[in-house]
């Protein structure tokens, strides 16, 4: 197991290397730097630019070096938490990030929670009761779900409950919460506006989680050893869970892998949309603005948390299937 | 007791072998045929592929079906609500009819409210003359479905900001959503080929490192990229070219899942009969890929583009939507739900929300589509 663990966080680092360099060179595309945008600016509104003051500023925060150098600096610094700095905000970057990150965590989880919670029942049954009415219908449900774009959700859901309820789901907190410090109130105010950016984002993985998970099941359903179960008179709950619901329970951690970049994605348009105080926003507005290292810090993250998402599903897919062969060796 | 039973008709030894013209039919049937037989049993992918068959001819011929033209502009009637259509008048049934809009601006609550003045009366007439166009850039003309009389005038979905009639925009904004699925899916088509036929056909460290990259470019979540890449198109672009850059960049990110498809199929057919064959006649690589491979993975190529489509429309919708995709003057779905994030304007004004049913329907459409055509792929299977 230990083996296990470490060749597959072995493998993770350069997974994560080429990430960073993916995401350094998108963030340096742009032509121009954010200081000449800085002075284009400035001087649209008539203000004179100090040529030291930017020369300086160019100095500071080594927009002069090569690329190659400037992509050491970056990587070296972020390894050691320093994540540059944001000029819009005029702040160091991991000041700015602050908590957003961790709502963004915190909604990504309990969305795989809520998918999870919704998926595996409704999975089961229709696995259990193939091509009947019931079956069909939450098909049809689970493709609608499938189908529907996360974010045009979020904006009829806004539009609705601003048209029948006068309210705005916007928001991930009471604004009285804001910018204080964590308490329990606050905690229960974001757990109250959660479900719904957690419903929004949730629709789509949940679609696909129940229909690989009816595919899978159904298999297992077929397969002799369910057969012999029945044959011997166990009766048909105690034959499910004992042993199909237990390999498809594999299946389920499994499929962290497959909807967790498309969650982030998911989370990533519905706060703009609800305006929640998560990494959204504000990373739209950094890509907009220029702001690299910020742009990059949360691309970064963004990228590592899928990754680290799935290496915790492996191993807990390892911990949990004896089958799966830890020290690699030939493929069957 | 057992009684055995002789037939006496004469022994024909032959009538296992011969078929009745259906069988005949049946066998001799190419493999396009037999998986359009079977594509056809799935009742709800045929009603989808009416349905998008359907779109694309009202987009292709945006100019005629819209009541007015793209840029036409209505300055005394800014945000008029969709206008009813009536057929009876007084008791009598006199065809379909608009009347006329009395508007009066409420200074009370600053919304313009429109009401319908009963008393004038525009009947619709179809095949019309209308706003001149120039159809594709080439064909003058002014014919259109369906329009009223001047000064009457017809907005089956209401108007937006600046008075443009909503249902011919979103017929104009059909073409160019509609068309950036199909442009890069064909980008993709081929990204996906070129690097799975490779990984699948030479295997080894080409097959690694191909599958370490698209293993990587699908670990990262699409969008922030998709945005992070459109953020990087210049501003001072052409309104063409930001189209044809927005395209690519969702091609880019798209390949994987058929470059993954055309791997596993190719690397099963490198092991047929006909592959060897072909190899010991001399075939290069490239002619055993294009000529003997490509063909038989062809359908479930189809079947899994038709799902990455709709991928590929909603990237599009997403990123215009946020505005990092397409900008005005070009008017795509994605463009005028832009003008719905206002969530106060919206409010007032709800069917600035309609585009949201066209692209809801046409993502459907694609997701029904391609699951009946993934299970017509492959027609010898049962």
């Amino acid at each position: 197991m230990l083996k296990y663990l470490a060749k597959r966080i072995l493998l993770m680092i350069p997974t994560l290397v080429v990430i960073s360099m993916l995401v350094f060179i998108i963030i340096q595309l742009p032509p121009g730097d954010y200081l000449e945008s800085y002075i284009a600016e400035l001087e649209s509104q008539g203000e004179s630019v100090d040529p030291q003051k930017i020369e300086f500023l160019r100095e500071e925060y080594g927009l002069n070096m090569p690329l190659w150098k400037q992509y050491l600096v970056w990587v070296t610094g972020f390894v050691q938490g320093d994540l540059g700095y944001s000029f819009e905000y005029n702040l160091p970057v991991s000041e700015v990030i602050g908590d957003k990150m961790w709502l963004t965590i915190i909604v990504s989880f309990f969305t795989i929670l809520v998918t999870w919670a919704i998926a595996f029942p409704i999975g089961i049954y229709s696995a259990t009761h193939p091509y009947s009415w019931s079956d069909y219908g939450l098909t049809l449900v689970g493709f609608l779900g499938l189908a529907t774009p996360n974010f045009l959700l979020a904006l009829v859901m806004l539009y609705l409950a601003n048209r029948y309820f006068g309210t705005s789901i916007g928001g991930l907190m009471d604004p009285e919460y804001m910018d204080q410090p964590w308490s329990w109130a606050k905690i229960k105010s974001v757990l109250e506006h959660l479900w719904i950016p957690v419903l929004v984002i949730g629709t789509s993985g949940t679609a696909g989680m129940i229909r690989r998970l009816r595919a899978n099941l159904m298999d297992e359903l077929r397969k002799p050893y369910v057969v012999t179960g029945r044959a011997k008179g166990m009766g048909e709950t105690r034959l499910l869970v004992k042993y199909p619901l237990r390999l498809s329970l594999n299946f389920f951690i499994a499929d962290i892998g497959s909807i967790l970049p498309s969650i982030i994605s998911g989370a990533e348009v519905v706060a703009v949309v609800l305006s929640l105080p998560t990494t959204g926003p504000i990373l739209l507005a950094a890509l907009q603005s220029q702001d690299m290292y910020l742009a990059g810090s949360f691309l970064m993250f963004l990228a590592m948390l899928t990754v680290i998402g799935v290496l915790i599903s492996d191993i807990a897919l390892a911990m949990l299937d004896p089958r799966i062969r830890l020290q690699g060796g030939s493929k069957k | 007791m057992n009684q055995h039973w002789v037939s006496d008709k004469p022994f024909d030894p032959h009538v296992t072998a011969e078929l009745s013209p259906e069988q005949e039919k049946f066998f001799l049937a190419s493999q396009w045929q037999l998986i359009w037989w079977k594509f056809k049993r799935h009742k709800i992918a045929m009603l989808s592929m009416a349905f998008l068959l359907f779109t694309y001819g009202v987009a292709l011929f945006a100019e005629f079906f819209s009541p007015y033209a793209l840029h036409s502009r209505h300055t005394d009637t800014i945000y008029s609500p969709p206008q009813p259509v009536h057929f009876v008048h007084q008791g009598e049934f006199i065809g379909p009819y608009v009347h006329g809009w009395s508007y009066k601006l409420n200074m009370d609550k600053l919304v313009r409210e429109y009401k319908e003045d009963t008393s004038k009366i525009y009947p619709v007439k179809f095949f019309c003359e209308g706003d001149s166009y120039t159809l594709w850039g080439m064909f003058e003309g002014n014919t259109h479905l369906f329009c009223v009389d001047y000064p009457g005038s017809i907005y089956l979905l209401g108007t937006d900001r600046l008075g443009h009639d909503m249902l011919s925009r979103i017929t104009y904004g059909a073409r160019i959503s509609l068309t950036i699925g199909l442009l890069g899916i064909l980008l993709s088509f081929v990204l996906g080929l070129t690097f799975g036929g490779m990984a699948g056909y030479y295997g080894g460290f080409i097959d690694s490192s191909v599958q370490r990259v698209t293993e990587i470019i699908r670990s990262f979540p699409e969008l922030p990229l998709w945005m992070a890449l459109s953020a990087l198109l210049p501003l001072n672009w052409s309104p063409l070219w930001i189209f044809f850059g927005i395209t690519l960049i969702l091609a880019m990110l798209d390949w994987t899942g058929l470059a993954r498809t055309v791997r596993g199929k190719i690397l099963a057919l490198r092991e047929e009969d006909y592959t060897t064959a072909a190899l010991l006649m001399g075939a290069k690589p490239s002619r055993i890929l294009t000529r003997h491979m490509f063909p038989s993975l062809f359908s479930h190529l189809i079947a899994s583009a038709s799902l990455s489509i709709p991928a590929m429309i909603l990237g599009e919708t997403a990123l215009s939507f946020l505005g990092l995709g397409l900008r005005p003057p070009i008017t795509s779905w994605g463009v005028l739900l832009n003008e719905a994030q206002n969530i106060n304007n919206v409010a007032v004004y709800p069917w600035l929300m309609l585009p949201v049913v066209p692209v809801i329907l046409v993502i459907l459409a694609f997701n029904f589509m391609g699951d009946g055509l993934r299970d017509a792929a492959d027609p010898y299977h049962n």
